[in-house]
């Protein structure tokens, strides 16, 4: 399975790193490594421009990140209509990884905070899609 | 080697909704660029047409515009980079024209996005981001802009109404360019009551979609004062790009593909920022201005705020920006706009301007954007 349920509009399916998604259904959100330089990616790579190798190995984002911005966003382009409001935040993680993701909808607008402490982790939507979600940390 | 000038600028009217065809669009701005000038469609080398795909059906539009505009047969090729599109079509013209490969290049940019509902626009600018990793979440322009509004907010202490200032002058200008979509004067009232997009972000904070063309002729040097008294020359150009994702940017206070552009084009021109007598920068938001102003050296990081509050960039202040509307006030026909804003440096460089004159101004600078700040793009011109 590649990508074709992901978020609310998936745009393409197909990509080497599809593993995420067989990981996202565990409920875990991951990020990949390259073994040889040390470099970790979020969004996940599957190729290291660095040392040219494909042999990047996949690890867990765990533990607290703290949000860094947000925005609520009323209007929603064309099949976001009825997401929204909805609100999308940049929450950082340890190891310098920083990912974009809605917050999670228990989170009322008033008590958002830059510096809030947050965790992420996936989401099953009653349409049968998948992503990942900001809950409080 | 040759240096390089820009010998006119034209640009259509930016509206709404022209109702014509993207050929007929691109020739208003061809034509205002031609007019007056002792040149024909032959003394031009090379074309560069610029915009982003996916607003209007036509595919591969280089084709098409040279033939309209009879630069045919020619070497004419699409250049794009979003919303700064006709600012790389510049940087691209000045390589072909300083390399010695052409004499003379038409840069035209266009955009017609009336041709799509306002969602499906804003659709498209979401698959101007990633679109595995991101885009599915429903970040938009606005949305990304809005972030970065956020962040400003909360390590420096801006508020709405320091946004809402910038808008205050950029109408103030707009309601006196004939070429702009919005020419009404807006209160600070009017824009803080306004709906909110996407948080902090209201309504009268983001331009407008809108219909445009922009046109600039590039020369050599010696062929530029044979055609013009009065050639523009390119002295700085900056370009830099940042992460496509909003979760590789290491600063969410400024936008460093601007930053490092920046830098370049003073190198290159061997100027700083207090040099500069009047710049066009890409407010595509308010709080896009706000970054530009410190991301451009006018003001120190988290003082931005400071430069609009003491009206510093009213076109009789210290450094006047944007006195000819902005794109609040013009619209933003993605394509178009850069070249649009080159063509308002040159009026002022020239003493031409008839929305705000900059007295005396012999030292321009052009900021264009391209997507959430991916792509960064700083020109510098001489009179």
């Amino acid at each position: 399975m590649g990508f074709e349920n992901f978020g609310t509009v998936s745009f393409t399916a197909e990509a080497k790193v599809a593993d995420f998604i067989t990981y996202l259904e565990q409920g875990k959100v991951m990020a990949t490594r390259c073994p040889k330089c040390g470099v970790s990616y979020f969004p996940p790579k599957a190729d290291c421009p660095s040392c040219l190798s494909g042999e990047v190995e996949w690890f867990e984002v765990k533990g607290k990140g703290k949000l860094a911005t947000y925005t609520i966003v009323n209007y929603g382009p064309s099949g976001f209509e009825d997401d929204a409001p909805y609100i999308l935040a940049l929450g950082e993680f340890e190891g310098g990884i920083q990912i974009l993701a809605r917050l999670s909808k228990d989170i009322a607008p008033n008590d958002i905070k830059a510096g809030m402490s947050l965790v992420v982790s996936s989401v099953k939507r009653p349409d049968g899609r998948i992503a990942y979600e900001f809950k409080k940390g | 080697m040759a240096d390089v000038a820009i010998v006119s600028a034209g640009q259509s009217v930016f509206t709404r909704s022209c109702g014509e065809s993207i050929r007929e669009l691109a020739f208003e701005a061809f034509k205002e660029a031609l007019e007056g000038l002792d040149i024909t469609t032959g003394d031009i080398d090379a074309s560069i047409i610029c915009s982003a795909p996916e607003y209007d059906k036509q595919r591969s539009p280089a084709g098409l515009i040279s033939e309209y505009l009879e630069l045919t047969p020619k070497p004419s090729f699409y250049v794009e980079t979003v919303c700064s599109s006709s600012s790389t079509g510049l940087r691209v013209a000045w390589s072909l024209v300083k390399s010695g490969l052409h004499k003379m290049v038409a840069v035209i940019g266009f955009q017609k996005m009336s041709e799509l509902s306002s969602r499906d626009a804003a659709e498209r600018m979401g698959r101007g981001a990633d679109i595995i990793w991101e885009s599915p979440f429903g970040l938009t322009m606005p949305a990304g802009y809005a972030m970065y509004a956020q962040a400003h907010m909360d390590k420096y202490g801006t508020t709405e109404e320091h946004l809402a200032k910038v808008r205050v002058k950029n109408s103030h200008y707009g309601a006196t360019n004939p070429k702009a979509t919005y020419r009404k004067e807006l209160s600070l009232e009017d824009i803080l009551n306004s709906e909110v997009i996407t948080s902090p972000l209201k309504k009268f904070d983001c331009c407008a979609n809108a219909d445009g063309s922009s046109c600039i002729i590039v020369a050599r040097g010696d062929v530029a004062k044979g055609i013009t008294d009065k050639p523009i020359w390119i002295v700085g150009l900056g370009a830099a790009t940042d992460t496509m994702t909003m979760a590789g940017r290491e600063l969410l206070t400024g936008l460093k593909c601007a930053q490092e552009a920046a830098r370049q084009a003073y190198k290159m021109a061997r100027l700083k920022p207090q040099d500069i007598d009047v710049a066009e920068v890409h407010d595509c938001f308010t709080v896009s201005e706000i970054l530009a102003y410190e991301d451009l050296g006018f003001a120190k990081p988290g003082e931005g705020v400071g430069l609009i509050e003491d009206k510093e960039t009213y076109a009789d202040g210290t450094i006047p920006v944007n006195v000819d509307g902005g794109l609040l006030s013009k619209g933003h026909p993605i394509g178009a706009t850069g070249g649009s804003q080159i063509r308002t440096i040159v009026r002022q460089l020239r003493g031409e301007a008839t929305e705000a004159q900059v007295k005396g101004a012999e030292i321009g600078l052009v900021h264009n954007i391209g997507g959430i700040g991916q792509y960064g793009n700083v020109t510098i011109l001489r009179r």
